[in-house]
């Protein structure tokens, strides 16, 4: 089962390569990455997308818990949330298919952010089978590059992850 | 308010810290550190003959006394030197503080000469890792260092300091902290009240219980609280590997070590049990054989301080998270204030008959019964342990290194007190005895320290027999002289159809008496039965010399029981070469 766990970790050199080293130290993946500062400086944020059932997660969740640098965390997959992610798509639009991608992003309401004489490049958020979904909508489309930025997320409610 | 530089720094926080050895190698990134202990530091120094041995020789130390030790090593080879020994004492959760110099802060990542990313190397076998980055932060990331290895599940930590932060010139203000604050760190200080009142009450409606006690309750100092409760409930107990001592190895409640190499009636009783007191022990492969097959009638009640050894390969239906101390103690009063409530508690006849089967699975297959071979002159490796342990009237600190003698020692020598017996265990470090043995002799230069070998570990860190003449050190080598890699032998034997590839010297061995003499020591050869008791007194009576044994042992002897793997439960064993259960 896909699971999104989420984080606060000290911002600290060394911290991010500890979260990551236990993955490959155990024998877990890491199927999607996002890390950033968070309003308080001193704190990371770092949302990652992992597969795996009850028991592999639980264990997964308290070797992670263990590391010193992790101050707080949350399996977001347990409760109602909120996810996105964000890609940028570059296509080959020239011909038929230079308004066939316009369409289809209108559709998924997306966003040309960049164009050229025979190029769009296409800004699209949204939970990632969505980005998915877009993806495999453009199956005539010659795709040129695709950045995605990994999974954040947050829980609905009152339900909050800070310290 | 007193300035020191960053080498000066380093050595005053040990001395506050009330560090009693240093265990180390100099090299160019801690010459600085190395100046400022040789002007003024009151913590000795243990020159080693290589870094390996500095970090079995702290763990050692610290597996005799229970306080973390300090390694001190250059950067580059010094540091990755280390590894090993940092290895094994992350899986035996040993708490050690490793300092390692780094070069100059402006050369790393430059491929600098004797530069390694020690942080990047240790990183998944430490409990946590600093990179110095201010010489001003060198007393706190001390502090902190200490604190981390020694609390909660103990462990070692690496202070990597880069030369530059140490250097004379630059003094700054030293002030070392008292306590340590840190927001992402705080281990359990107790367990959970309500799990621990739901764990006596399936503690005493058990009927054939047994308690699994590991290297946690030895760590813990829970030793004394665990024997309490046992002898309060007449329940049997087994140690692992690690364990030994935990609970007194003379005592008729205890049933030897369990797993691989464990007694008979220890595994039989785990297999057959219905409700299992775990506490400290993490269900290693080596004890749990096939995870499917393990104990199918048992409830398991599991106490350790780390949360995430619960449940990790054996799931626990009463977790306890929490010091075995403090949960130990609580379980005892609440089993105490259920018993009083109803002294019927636990079931008499129940518990009668389950020692009456455990007695007689003792008296089918238990290891101190028949001899395998027949009467002769020609000394079995067990009959060793045995001598040792009447020589040292069962009180001396036996360190080990790994192999059939480890489990020999492990099943002969009856470890009635915690502490005693030292070995690689997780990691299964060959050479961790000798450079461990000096650790436990420093902390305890009146005791006896035995180090049980064999020819292949002993060659492993041999050249530490030249520090143990420096400091004078009086350790009582227990070589098993068998000619071959005795396990590894074992396994060809049994599975390999007696190929044995590359478990053999071929003639190519030392006189060990005479190597052992060239460092100042003195060397012994035994190669008789009616020899060993005598050989082994005389070494023991010489208090102040390093006497090493090298005792010639029956080649062809494997250890025994030995789980049937793959796919075997705990109750499937060899018992002999050829009986099995």
């Amino acid at each position: 089962m896909r699971r999104i766990i989420s984080m606060l970790m000290e911002n600290e050199p060394g911290a991010l390569s500890r979260v990551i080293g236990l993955f490959s130290q155990r024998g877990y993946n890491i199927e999607t990455l996002n890390v950033a500062p968070t309003d308080d400086p001193t704190l990371s944020r770092l949302t990652l997308t992992t597969a795996g059932d009850d028991l592999r997660i639980e264990q997964l969740t308290k070797q992670l818990n263990k590391l010193v640098d992790v101050v707080k965390l949350a399996d977001l997959t347990e409760g109602a949330h909120v996810e996105r992610e964000l890609m940028l798509i570059k296509v080959r639009a020239v011909g038929a298919a230079r308004d066939e991608v316009k369409r289809t992003t209108d559709i998924f309401r997306g966003q040309v952010v960049d164009v050229g004489p025979t190029i769009y490049t296409i800004q699209l958020t949204g939970p990632s089978d969505k980005l998915d979904a877009f993806v495999a909508a453009m199956p005539e489309v010659d795709i040129l590059e695709v950045v995605r930025s990994g999974v954040a997320g947050i829980s609905r409610g009152e339900k909050v992850l800070s310290l | 308010m007193e300035l020191l530089s960053g080498g000066e720094m380093v050595a005053r926080a040990l001395e506050d810290e009330g560090v009693e050895y240093i265990f180390g190698y100099p090299g160019g990134a801690v010459l600085h550190i190395y100046d400022a202990l040789f002007k003024d530091c009151k913590v000795p120094h243990i020159l080693v003959r290589h870094e390996q041995a500095a970090t079995h020789a702290a763990d050692g130390y610290t597996r005799a006394t229970g306080k973390p030790g300090v390694v001190l090593v250059t950067s580059g080879p010094g540091a990755t030197n280390a590894i090993t020994g940092i290895a094994t004492a992350y899986m035996d959760s040993i708490p050690m503080v490793v300092l390692s110099g780094q070069v100059q802060s402006h050369l790393i990542g430059e491929d600098a000469f004797q530069e390694t990313d020690m942080v990047g190397i240790s990183r998944p076998i430490v409990k946590h890792s600093f990179m110095v980055r201010r010489t001003e932060d060198l007393p706190a990331i001390i502090k902190k260092a200490f604190h981390i290895a020694a609390s909660g599940r103990p462990g070692p930590v690496v202070i990597d300091i880069p030369k530059d932060l140490t250097r004379p010139e630059e003094k700054l203000e030293y002030n070392y902290p008292t306590t340590v604050k840190m927001r992402s760190y705080s281990p359990a200080q107790r367990g959970h009240t309500g799990q621990i009142k739901k764990a006596a009450r399936l503690l005493l409606a058990a009927k054939r219980p047994v308690i699994y006690a590991g290297g946690g309750v030895v760590q813990g100092d829970g030793s004394a609280l665990l024997t309490q409760l046992a002898r309060r409930l007449n329940y049997p107990v087994t140690n692992t590997l690690m364990g030994l001592g935990a609970f007194p190895g003379t005592d008729s409640q205890f049933l030897g070590m369990l797993g691989m190499h464990g007694f008979y009636e220890a595994n039989m009783a785990m297999h057959h049990s219905d409700c299992i007191l775990a506490v400290g022990a993490r269900f290693d492969d080596r004890v749990t054989n096939t995870v499917d097959k393990f104990c199918p009638g048992a409830k398991i009640i599991h106490i350790d301080v780390d949360p995430a050894s619960i449940s990790k390969t054996i799931m626990a239906d009463i977790p306890i998270v929490g010091p075995v101390q403090s949960v130990l103690q609580e379980l005892l009063l609440q089993v105490e204030a259920l018993q009083e409530k109803d002294a019927g508690l636990p079931d008499q006849s129940s518990l009668d008959s389950w020692w009456q089967q455990i007695d007689a699975w003792r008296a089918a297959h238990g290891l101190f019964h028949a001899r395998r071979y027949e009467k002769s002159d020609m000394i079995m490796p067990q009959q060793v342990i045995e001598s040792l342990y009447r020589a040292t009237g069962g009180e001396a600190y036996v360190t080990s290194d790994v192999g059939q003698h480890q489990m020999f020692a492990a099943q002969y020598y009856r470890f009635d007190k915690p502490r005693r017996w030292i070995n690689s265990g997780g990691l299964g470090t060959m050479g961790f005895g000798l450079p461990a043995a000096m650790g436990a002799k420093l902390a305890f230069p009146d005791a006896d320290v035995a180090c049980v070998t064999g020819e292949g570990s002993i060659q492993m860190n041999i050249q530490e027999l030249s520090t143990c003449n420096q400091y004078n050190l009086g350790v009582k080598i227990v070589n098993l002289r068998n000619n071959y890699l005795g396990m590894v032998k074992q396994w060809q034997d049994m599975q390999y159809e007696g190929r044995y590839a590359m478990s053999t010297y071929e003639d190519s061995l030392p006189d060990f008496v005479k190597l052992t003499e060239s460092y100042g020591h003195i060397g012994m050869e035994v190669g008789s039965l009616s020899e060993l008791d005598a050989a082994m007194e005389e070494a023991f009576a010489i208090k102040d010399k390093l006497v090493f044994l090298d005792i010639f042992v029956d080649p062809r002897e494997h250890v025994y029981p030995m789980h049937v793997a793959p796919n075997g439960a705990m109750k499937d064993m060899w018992l002999s070469k050829n009986e099995r259960t």
